[in-house]
């Protein structure tokens, strides 16, 4: 059914940080890695050796500079579907193939019902459904909703592969509509925040924004990078001074 | 957003399809009488062909054609859905109008008048729903404009009336009053485009990347590494970007030969004999024909997604 759900259970969804992530592209590549073979597998690759290679893939890490100068930073960027609380992806949809689950209010389209007319993809303003040009439907995150009620996976690996994988702790998963979750708490205490709030989708993913700089860290602040010794004049550092000289003649 | 040739051709065929409904049944039913059998047969002919090549067409764009009766079951929720019930339902008084028409041409006047009025207004629905497809998405500011559905109409309805009244001068009966109304409604059908493309110039574009980031309280924001080597879906098919120079340009060509070139050859059809009528009639149907592609062929390629932002637009 596209209608969407009056109100789900719980929110489940993740919480990015933007100050640690790397940008090392490791949830991607396990994201890939296990969505190729859980559920709506496979995620199709076009050409994966020829001159335009591309392919569905759920999570995309961008890189971007942020602010000028001293104050500029980079910051990566993931980027996987919101599991928004009121998306139009889901209600577009002609099949209800797209639907939004009551209980959890995780997004998913499913794998026998979708007949591929993307229409969902042109409703998500973050990118978030990829069409898969083999398989003909559309493939999207899925929040590993085959790994968090695995009964046949440890406790402690019932978490989104991409959580799973990030070296850094960057991605946190949990239940977004209790105040008094971890992933809650971390967000209140952080200040997270929705991507495009203007677009009235509602997120339950929330970014944590990069940390601000401490002043003595800036570029030009007060631990100049190479301080350059004073010397003591004895024969061993003019016999370095004279090979240095030799050697940049 | 990229225009997709199967999605094109749909829109615009099964459009010219529908306002062709909608006049013939106008014929039928202000006439008085059924216009002459083989032009009333000919036209609903022509009328259903149109649709369906289009609806055709419209399957070859999907993933798992194979599937497409699902598209019938959410009509609550999704435009999509209300187009393909809609655009299946015209088909039963449309069908019958045409039995009715073929078998029985001396028919009380009232069943197949009754039988062309509902599939009117089927088709006006389904071209409304078509539009509605469109203007129904916030993720596009140039298709959530108000205009959007009523352009849609209005086109078919001009399309539809051009091919009424080529078809009426190929058959030598009154094609007059017809040839007017196509030309005017072509006129309309311009006016409101050139409206449209004035507000979707003129509209802000107030999102930006520092949004669809949260970066901005950082600064400007630009990309420095793209998350992919080769396009990917989203790219290929939402960032399809038509430069501001080409697009005026085919904007001036398409309201020029599409619009006011065959408006000005239907009111010349208007005073010709039949003969001189039918070619500056069909000349009129090649010029609007022209132009309605290249006008819903703009409507893709000028319109920008929001996803943009994520891949260097800075604003949508
Ligand atoms: S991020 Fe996109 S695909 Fe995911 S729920 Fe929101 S609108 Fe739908
Ligand atoms: S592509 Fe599939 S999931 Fe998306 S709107 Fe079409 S049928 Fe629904």
């Amino acid at each position: 059914m596209t209608a969407l759900p009056l109100a789900t259970e719980k929110k489940l969804g993740l919480v990015i940080d933007l100050d640690t992530c790397v940008g090392c592209q490791a949830c991607v590549t396990s994201c890939k890695e296990w969505n190729n073979g859980g559920y709506s597998a496979p995620l199709s690759d076009e050409q994966p050796y020829g001159a335009d290679p591309h392919g569905a893939w759920l999570n995309r890490v961008h890189s971007y500079e942020a602010g000028e100068g001293a104050k500029g930073r980079t910051v990566h960027f993931p980027r996987s579907c919101l599991h928004c609380e009121t998306p139009a992806c889901v209600t577009v949809c002609p099949t209800g193939a797209s639907y939004k689950r009551g209980e959890d209010g995780i997004v998913l389209v499913n794998p026998d019902t979708c007949i591929g007319c993307k229409l969902c993809s042109w409703a998500c303003p973050y990118g978030a459904r990829e069409y898969d040009y083999t398989d003909g439907i559309m493939k999207k995150c899925t929040l590993c909703v085959d790994r968090i009620y695995n009964e046949t996976l440890s406790p402690e690996d019932r978490q989104p592969a991409c959580v799973k994988a990030c070296p850094t702790g960057a991605r946190h998963f949990g239940d977004l509509g209790d105040k008094e979750s971890a992933v809650s708490k971390l967000v209140a205490m952080r200040g997270g925040y929705d991507l495009l709030p203007e677009m009235g989708y509602k997120p339950t993913n929330k970014y944590l924004p990069p940390r601000p700089r401490k002043a003595d860290a800036l570029v030009g602040g007060t631990t100049p990078a190479e301080t350059i010794p004073a010397t003591d004049g004895s024969p061993a550092e003019r016999l370095f001074a004279w090979v240095d000289r030799v050697l940049s003649a | 957003m990229n225009p997709a040739y199967s999605v094109i051709l749909f829109t615009t065929a099964s459009g010219a399809g529908y306002g062709l409904l909608v006049w013939l049944a106008f014929s039928v039913v202000l006439g008085g009488t059924l216009p002459t059998g083989n032009l009333a047969a000919t036209a609903l002919v022509l009328a259903l062909a149109l649709v369906t090549t289009g609806l055709l067409a419209s399957t070859l764009h999907l993933g798992r054609p194979e599937r497409a009766w699902r598209a019938l079951t959410q009509w609550q929720t999704s435009w999509l859905s209300r187009e393909g019930v809609l655009a299946l339902a015209t088909y039963v008084p449309a069908g019958l109008w045409l039995l009715v028409q073929w078998l029985w041409p001396a028919a009380w006047w009232i069943l197949p008048a009754l039988l062309a009025l509902l599939a009117a207004a089927g088709a006006v629905a389904t071209v409304w729903a078509t539009g509605m497809i469109y203007q129904s998405l916030p993720t596009i500011r140039a298709w959530s404009e108000p205009l959007v559905a009523p352009v849609y109409l209005l086109l078919s309805l001009a399309t539809g009336a051009v091919l009424l009244a080529l078809l009426q001068a190929g058959f030598a009966t009154s094609w007059h009053v017809m040839a007017i109304l196509a030309a005017v409604l072509l006129i309309a059908a311009g006016l409101a485009k050139w409206l449209y493309w004035r507000r979707i110039d003129a509209a802000p574009r107030s999102w930006t990347v520092e949004s669809a980031t949260g970066l901005g309280s950082i600064g400007r924001v630009r990309p420095l590494e793209p998350p992919h080597t080769q396009p990917n879906f989203v790219m290929r098919e939402m960032g399809y970007a038509v430069a501001r120079k080409h697009a005026s340009t085919l904007r001036m060509m398409a309201l020029g030969a599409g619009f006011i070139a065959p408006a000005l050859l239907l009111l010349l059809a208007a005073s010709l004999p039949p003969v001189p009528a039918t070619f500056a009639a069909l000349a009129a149907t090649l010029g609007a024909a022209v132009g309605v592609l290249a006008e819903r062929w703009l409507f893709f390629a000028e319109a920008q997604h929001v996803v943009t932002l994520y891949y260097g637009a800075e604003r949508a």
